[in-house]
């Protein structure tokens, strides 16, 4: 191609690009530099528009106040154990879709539907059935004699949070199932047959063989699964409010802005949620390249 | 013996999945003090919550809202990404990676990161409290997920295909119309899909820039919906709706399982 039809081919795509890049740079690229910008003025929602420029003075205040350590805690906390459960769960699930079995269809059209359905309505399903009087988790366990009365799970603050990974889990383990099984099935048989004559067993080729080849799908997967798992809101929202004992970043972010009317702190919070995320990113990925490496010699 | 415990696998991984629903649907066809035992299945299955749903009129006008909305942000993202997906799949100018990389990174961004932004942003446009404003901010998610699959699914496509319409002298718009679309037109019926269920199901933009009951959507409507005294939640109401808004999804899910999955797996699996 010459250079000058290389130049019109790239002015093309440029146009075509042209609308999309202008939506987002409406929707997501100037709120989030104004977000920012909030961060460090004394912008509340009561007075909107007159705002001081106030330095660092928001994220000194977030910095010293316990809740927001609490709701950094609570949200790594969550989206460690409740990414590490979905990754082995998942995977666990994808091997047994991946034998050849007659009904497994069922089994995936069935998870999808957890997976399918609003966050909000999983998390008031699971409120019901963890009723401290009325649940059929509290009537359950009573009968199978695990507990002596029904407790109220969503008032405990380590109960709460048990079981706000458990419906996290219950809602996004078909997610990285599928994902893994996407990988699984790019596995060449031949490879794993030949471990197998060459005297591997089965457990042998999934260590030796099958999680090696599919590591890279595997990480991307968790690495999607872990962005979204730190930005979580829905399932502490409607499952136990705003409480200090189990709100996630988000969510004390969001109460600062809206609740209490902070729109300096709130976004602050929301900036420095920004961070986290980042560093966690970039620590998965670093992590994961450096195994990679191992792996690879 | 091996297929025997296989089997029993199963049956706990189908229980543990779809029990929660079986339990929705149980209660939400109890009334009255049959509401609080733990029968599994309702001794006298009874419409009442499901009545008592629709009387009020506003449980129909948030599915309307939701319907609205979701429509309305899947067919203007497949617009502007069919587009940008063309530019992006089948051209090479420079800076194309680093756009697709920052189109990942916005897919991923936390929401609340452009709450106050955003918050201003429908304000200043007067679409406060209306469902323009909620679409609006949805295009924030649904956007690049949207042209990040499309563009994958763009890359496939035959490069003969493009190079015969270029040589009929066929401008680029016309390829892409004409040549691009009819052939992507499943793997946008899929996208379309995915981008409808992720607005359908959305929460914190629609709790946050919404006020009144008449422009609530499905899901704020069901963490807000209250009985008589804060302290009395009708169950049997809330399990009503949660069914009422499940059951088009999961026959979506079924009508296009093997579409979704693929849909799914082309933005996660090759990226």
């Amino acid at each position: 191609m010459s250079a000058a039809a290389e130049r019109r081919r790239a002015r093309t795509a440029w146009l075509f690009l042209a609308p999309m890049l202008l939506a987002l740079a409406l929707v997501a690229a100037w709120p989030l530099a104004r977000t920012t910008w909030l961060g460090f003025t004394d912008a509340t929602l009561f007075a909107p528009g007159a705002q001081r420029f106030v330095g660092l003075a928001n994220y000194r205040l977030l910095f010293a106040d316990p809740d927001w350590w609490r709701a950094v805690a609570n949200t790594l906390v969550f989206a460690t154990v409740s990414v590490a459960l979905e990754t082995v769960l998942g995977l666990l699930v994808a091997l047994l879709l991946d034998a050849k079995l007659r009904g497994r269809g069922v089994l995936r059209a069935a998870m999808l539907v957890p997976w399918a359905i609003p966050t909000v309505v999983s998390a008031q399903l699971w409120a019901w059935m963890l009723h401290d009087q009325h649940g059929v988790v509290n009537a359950m366990l009573v009968a199978l004699g695990v507990i002596a009365e029904p407790r109220a799970w969503l008032a405990e603050p380590w109960a709460a949070m048990a079981w706000i990974v458990a419906v996290d889990v219950w809602k996004s383990t078909p997610f990285m199932a599928l994902l893994s099984l996407a990988a699984l099935q790019l596995v060449p048989r031949a490879v794993m047959e030949a471990a197998r004559i060459d005297g591997l067993g089965p457990v042998g080729i999934f260590f030796r063989i099958t999680l090696p080849l599919i590591r890279p799908a595997l990480l991307v997967a968790i690495l999607f699964r872990l962005l979204d798992a730190l930005r979580v809101f829905d399932l502490m929202y409607v499952l136990a409010g705003s409480g200090p004992a189990t709100a996630s970043m988000s969510v004390h972010a969001r109460q600062l802005l809206v609740d209490f009317g902070e729109v300096g702190e709130g976004s602050a919070a929301a900036t420095a949620l920004v961070l986290v995320v980042v560093a966690c990113a970039t620590l998965v990925a670093w992590l994961g390249r450096l195994r990679l490496g191992g792996a690879g010699r | 013996m091996r297929h025997l415990g296989l089997w029993l696998l199963l049956a706990v991984l189908l229980g543990w999945t779809l029990f929660p629903f079986w339990w929705a649907i149980a209660t939400s066809l109890k009334a009255g003090p049959a509401l609080f035992d733990t029968a599994l299945l309702p001794r006298a299955p009874t419409g009442a919550n499901y009545a008592a749903l629709f009387r009020e009129g506003r449980f129909g006008r948030s599915i309307l809202n939701s319907a609205l909305v979701a429509g309305a942000v899947a067919a203007l993202s497949l617009a502007l990404s069919a587009s940008a997906a063309y530019a992006l799949g089948r051209i090479a100018f420079r800076g194309r990676g680093l756009l697709l990389a920052t189109i990942l990174g916005v897919s991923m961004f936390p929401q609340v990161a452009v709450l106050s932004g955003m918050f201003e942003l429908i304000r200043a446009l007067g679409l406060y409290n209306t469902l323009a404003g909620v679409a609006l901010s949805y295009l924030i998610f649904t956007l690049p997920f949207t042209t990040w699959i499309l563009t994958t699914f763009m890359r496939e496509l035959p490069r003969e295909l493009e190079e015969a319409a270029v040589m009929d002298g066929a401008s680029p718009f016309v390829t892409v119309t004409r040549i691009f679309l009819p052939l992507l037109a499943p793997a946008m019926a899929t996208t379309g899909l995915l981008a409808f269920i992720a607005a359908w199901n959305e929460f914190l933009f629609a709790l946050t820039f919404t006020l009144t009951d008449g422009m609530r959507t499905v899901p704020v409507a069901i963490a807000l919906i209250s009985g008589a005294s804060a302290f009395e939640l009708p169950w049997g109401r809330i399990m009503a709706a949660s069914v009422v808004v499940t059951l088009p999804l999961v026959l979506l899910v079924l009508a296009f399982q093997r579409r979704i999955v693929a849909g799914l797996t082309a933005g996660a699996v090759k990226g």
